[in-house]
């Protein structure tokens, strides 16, 4: 809980009960005008959206409802029945929960409240959380997973029959995922469980507040109802508005790459300067390299710290501490330090690698400096010259508070599959009521009667046309129009299942001597986890970075990586694993702005200007709403580069669309490369005079009809839809992630689900898990409404400029061909090439053989 | 189109592969077929594994006999075998015959008819199918080849077996390629799996230790159009 301010306000202390004032007094505080707000909404019956900035005092705001209600809630007399949960506290982090409990703690004893607080996590051990059932705590603090298991069990209802408030933190990032799918459902049954339930959200600032305030409160109202279908809301301005700089450095800014390194000295030197500095980078990699680069340069021997998800867990537990106790001069992180923990005083953000989002570089810099009304101080540090186009965007968004969230999406029907099996765990239930219950969820509310049924059917013997499985039934309609549980394991295997967070396939990374194969000794300590698809690239010797250390690939043998190390060497391997976030549609506007507009450009590095002025000169610059398209000759193939600016993933799909257009048009199209600005393609045939000869005109070329036919072909067969059907095969219960006394590995999954597939395509095209999947591939890896948006938008604005040359425009991307593996498509070459090299090697009549 | 013109040309530009001293079509959609004797050997078909799974809870979808018989079906009718041999584990336990549905059943005994039909029993299906024709046996010999289900410990050349759900991997220019695959040294030869939902496991694992002569070692991965004959030493191991 952060400091409160003084601030004499003598109407707010009204509604507060007298120790509360009491504790104010002492303290020197006085409640915030927000925090009275909502108390005095929540009073009146309503639930309530807080949207305020990091320090704002969101979290006693969100619990001072509840606490000033235990305050004066009678105690419980000897032989009375036990009193149920009175709030429950729902993060996205168990690690925030825990952070909860230590901060809410504090000022509930020096109030003297009878009041107790605990956690449910995964962590928490079996005997506490049986006595929690036992003697409810009055404030639960939880994950939406933990939700998912309460409401599963038989005694749900009686668990939460005296529930009063559920309060949401971090909610503009719960609300985005499925995560958020699964916990809206969840909330719907408390709601059906006690009609009065009180939401309370806590966000930072979002795009779309509206869409948030549908989210805590029910909707589709039975007729006659007169409550509102939004929830209240309080914002929270301002905080001292941050100062954040682009580093302007003296060394030439890279055309392409993402590593930043040529600012490492001067990033250095800032580190220097302060006393705690917070550096976020997009991806893992990036985080190795940069943590490496920075030790390269250590000649002070600060203490530098590394954190990002694939550590070993204890590692980043150390990191976390001696953040906390302020022992580290800098951390080096991932998004997994994105999220509302406080640390110690970080006085600088430095964020290397463009942003992506607005919203995000504004949520990350608010990590500096927990208090809100001092200034944040940040430096963005570009890593190429496209990322000083997007850091200046993304630094005038944020002084002018542009916020860019993504929207939120329909609720996916694997996440209602496994809420459905979770309600009948808990209790019979009768699918009109369900039905009705699941609509009152904002993600939800969209959905028909005929698709329910069809999910309870799902659930019940897998819904298939061919019914094959009626006795083999997971759930049951009885005759009491009940659908009840067939047996007792269908509700031991949905708890062993529960969630909606699906892991990568990942490997143990184990130390052992250079050369062992790990075959002599069970080697040393584990160093963390990497996605098997990374690992399986590598053949022994290679060297790679992970964990601050170069490493040698020595072999993997069952679910262990063992690596040695090897210091001194250049790590050879690039890393890809890890998130990165595509651009987001408001920041790539706001750069073709600033390419449409030379003013903008004085603001930019003398460098960086320079560029773009030779790119008038030799070409021409994209105008604000057109698609500029250049062809041009270099070697022996000819070249498209094309600049949306939609972000990668959409110019992932625009590259396999364009490509398979083309191939249809002669072009002989070899291959293409997306970044988050541009999309290069390059083919045997001349694109340029193809073009020029109308023969496709590029009017054609970009028809949006593509996204139809020639989208679903596609899709059939590509391993993306294969990925995505894996997880929504995993949330739906058709498979399991786990299954009582028995582990699967990640192989054994992702084999059976590629086949099942293949099957369940070619026998029954429109099962509801195929629907779930090409609604998820379209809304996530596809980006598919994005590109849609960008089609329609282009229509008769594409400028073709068919050049003797590569453009200086081009350069970066030009740059990144060969660097990025190309997914999926090509197997059949490679294994080509691998029987060639034999043929070669051995000769032919040995092949033939 | 002719049957016999049909197989000709099939036979004529498949990949003929030497098991001791018999010539074999390694045929890409995982069957192997001998010219001479007119047989077609297919190894675990795991019938009814959909079914089986489902009766434990996991309902994966019922259409895995169907899709293992409809690829069956091609192969034959390419092929037109007098002889056909289903290497073990053709159902995936000893109930899958008897829960097969009707319509499956009947596509399965029509490709029966008119051919003698082995099915060699396997760790899966150690009894006769229930209430289907062909013999059941335990392992076959014709000519110098040997067929049964699990490849023995010790070498016997002209073995063809299957049970172990052979697949390779390469990895080419940084990425990495998984196939299923036939895998021999010229003496013995192990089968690919063939049913719809099997699975399968490395030549390089543990499990095959022993069993082939490692510098005479390939794999025949299976390709969308064609075999990919590829040596030990491209192979790499997970």
């Amino acid at each position: 809980m952060t400091e409160q301010p003084r601030l004499a306000d003598q109407n707010a202390t009204v509604a507060l009960p007298e120790p509360f004032v009491r504790w104010f007094g002492e303290k020197g505080w006085s409640p915030r005008a927000h925090q009275i707000e909502l108390l005095a909404k929540a009073q009146s019956g309503q639930s309530v959206l807080l949207i305020a900035p990091t320090g704002a005092g969101k979290t006693l705001a969100g619990f001072l409802p509840s606490l000033t209600e235990l305050a004066v809630w009678p105690r419980r007399k000897p032989g009375q029945a036990r009193r149920g949960i009175h709030t429950l506290y729902i993060s996205p982090l168990k690690a925030l929960a825990v952070d909860i409990e230590r901060n809410l703690g504090k000022p509930v004893e020096e109030i003297g409240l009878p009041v107790t607080i605990e956690t449910r996590t995964g962590d928490t051990p079996s005997h506490k959380r049986q006595r929690q059932k036992l003697a409810p705590p009055d404030i639960l603090l939880t994950t939406p997973e933990q939700l998912a298991l309460l409401i599963a069990a038989g005694d749900a209802r009686r668990f939460f029959e005296d529930l009063r408030y559920v309060v949401l933190d971090e909610l503009h990032s719960l609300v985005t995922s499925k995560r958020g799918h699964l916990l809206a459902l969840g909330l719907a049954r408390l709601r059906s469980f006690v009609p009065g339930l009180q939401m309370i959200g806590l966000s930072a600032t979002v795009a779309e507040p509206d869409e948030l305030r549908r989210w805590l409160v029910s909707q589709n109202p039975p007729k006659g109802a007169t409550s509102p279908d939004m929830a209240e809301l309080i914002v929270v301005t301002g905080g001292a508005k941050p100062e954040i700089t682009i580093l302007d450095s003296e060394e030439r800014v890279p055309w392409a790459g993402h590593s930043a390194r040529y600012a490492t000295p001067e990033i250095y030197r800032e580190i220097k300067r302060h006393k705690t500095t917070l550096l976020f980078v997009n991806t893992r990699s990036q985080a190795e390299l940069l943590f490496q680069e920075l030790w390269r340069v250590n000649d002070d021997t600060l203490p530098i710290a590394l954190h990002h998800g694939s550590l070993d867990v204890a590692q980043r537990r150390r990191v976390e501490k001696a953040m906390g106790e302020n022992a580290l001069r800098a951390i080096v992180a991932t998004s997994t330090l994105d999220l509302g923990i406080d640390w110690g005083d970080v006085d600088l953000v430095v964020h290397v690698g463009a942003p992506k989002g607005a919203s995000r570089l504004a949520q990350r810099i608010g990590r500096a400096n927990h208090r809100m009304d001092e200034p944040s101080k940040a430096i963005l540090i570009p890593a190429n010259r496209f990322e000083v186009l997007e850091c200046r965007a993304a630094l005038d968004a944020n002084y002018l508070g542009a916020q860019d969230t993504p929207p939120l999406v329909n609720g996916g029907l694997d996440v209602l599959a496994q809420h459905v099996l979770g309600c009948a765990c808990g209790a019979p239930f009768r699918a009109d009521d369900l039905f009705e219950e699941v609509r009152t969820a904002a993600p939800y509310a969209y959905l028909d009667r005929p698709t329910f049924d069809r999910v309870v059917d799902f659930v019940a013997t897998g819904g298939y046309a061919l019914k094959n499985y009626e006795r083999y039934a997971r759930i049951r309609l009885n005759k009491d129009g009940l659908w009840r549980v067939s047996n007792p394991r269908v509700a031991q295997q949905y708890r062993l299942n529960v969630g909606t967070i699906i892991e990568v396939p990942a490997l143990n990374v184990r130390y052992v001597q250079a050369g062992s194969k790990g075959s002599a000794s069970r080697g040393g300590r584990v160093l963390g986890k990497i996605e098997e698809a990374f690992l399986e690239t590598l053949t022994h010797g290679d060297t790679f970075m992970f964990a601050g250390k170069v490493l040698r690939f020595e072999g993997i043998r069952e679910s262990e990586c063992f690596v040695s190390n090897a210091p001194g060497s250049d790590a050879k391997v690039p890393y890809y694993g890890g998130g990165k976030f595509p651009l987001s549609t408001y920041l790539a506007e706001q750069v073709r702005i600033i390419l449409d507009d030379p003013q903008r450009w004085k603001k930019l590095p003398e460098q960086v200007a320079d560029w773009l002025r030779f790119q008038a000169d030799k070409s021409v610059l994209p105008k604000r709403e057109d698609l500029l398209i250049e062809t041009f000759p270099r070697g022996n193939r000819h070249y498209l580069v094309a600049y949306p600016f939609e972000g990668r993933l959409a110019h992932q799909t625009l590259g396999m669309l364009l490509t398979r257009r083309l191939d249809r048009a002669g072009a002989r199209p070899l291959g293409f490369v997306a970044t988050d600005y541009a999309l290069a393609i390059w083919s045997l045939g001349d694109m340029g005079a193809m073009f020029k000869a109308r023969k496709p005109s590029l009017g054609a070329l970009f028809d949006q009809d593509m996204l139809g036919d020639d989208l679903e072909a596609w899709l059939a067969d590509s391993w993306l839809l294969k990925r995505t059907f894996r997880n929504c095969a995993l949330i739906s219960g058709l498979i399991e992630k786990r299954h009582p006394g028995q582990e699967k590995s990640g192989r054994q999954v992702t084999v059976s689900t590629d086949l099942i597939y293949d099957v369940l395509r070619s026998h029954e095209p429109d099962h509801i898990l195929l629907q779930a999947t090409r609604a998820d591939a379209a809304a996530g890896l596809l980006d598919v409404s994005r590109l849609a948006d960008m089609l329609s938008r282009i229509q008769g604005r594409i400028m073709h400029k068919n050049l003797e040359q590569i453009s200086p425009l081009a350069v970066p991307i030009m740059l990144e061909i060969g660097k990025m593996p190309v997914n999926g498509e090509a197997d059949e070459t490679l294994l080509m090439d691998a029987a060639t090299l034999v043929a070669e090697a051995m000769g032919p009549e040995m092949v033939e053989e | 189109m002719n049957f016999s013109l049909a197989r000709a040309s099939l036979i004529a530009e498949a990949d003929l592969v030497d098991v001791a001293g018999e010539s074999a079509v390694c045929d890409r959609r995982g069957v192997l077929y001998f010219p001479e004797f007119r047989l077609l050997a297919v190894s675990d078909l795991h019938l009814e594994k959909g079914s089986s799974l489902a009766r434990r809870g996991t309902l994966i979808p019922p259409y895995d006999t169907g899709a293992t018989l409809l690829r069956l079906q091609a192969v034959i009718s390419d092929y037109q075998p007098s002889i056909v041999i289903s290497l073990g584990d053709s159902f995936h336990d000893g109930g899958g015959a008897e829960r097969m549905h009707a319509s499956f059943r009947e596509r399965l005994e029509a490709l029966m008819a008119g051919r003698d039909w082995f099915w060699v029993a396997g760790n899966h299906d150690p009894e006769a199918p229930a209430d289907l024709p062909g013999d059941t046996v335990r392992e076959l010999a014709i000519g110098s080849l040997l067929f049964r289900h699990e490849p023995s410990k010790v070498r016997v050349e002209g073995e063809i077996s299957g049970h172990l759900h052979p697949c390779a991997r390469i990895v080419q220019q940084g990425r990495s390629v998984r196939r299923r695959c036939f895998a021999g040294d010229g003496g013995r030869m192990i089968m690919p799996a063939f049913g719809a939902y099997t699975g399968s496991l490395n030549v390089l694992d543990h499990a095959y230790a022993g069993l082939f002569r490692l510098e005479s070692l390939m794999a025949y991965m299976l390709g969308a159009d064609r075999i990919f004959a590829i040596s030990r030493s491209m192979l790499r191991p997970g």
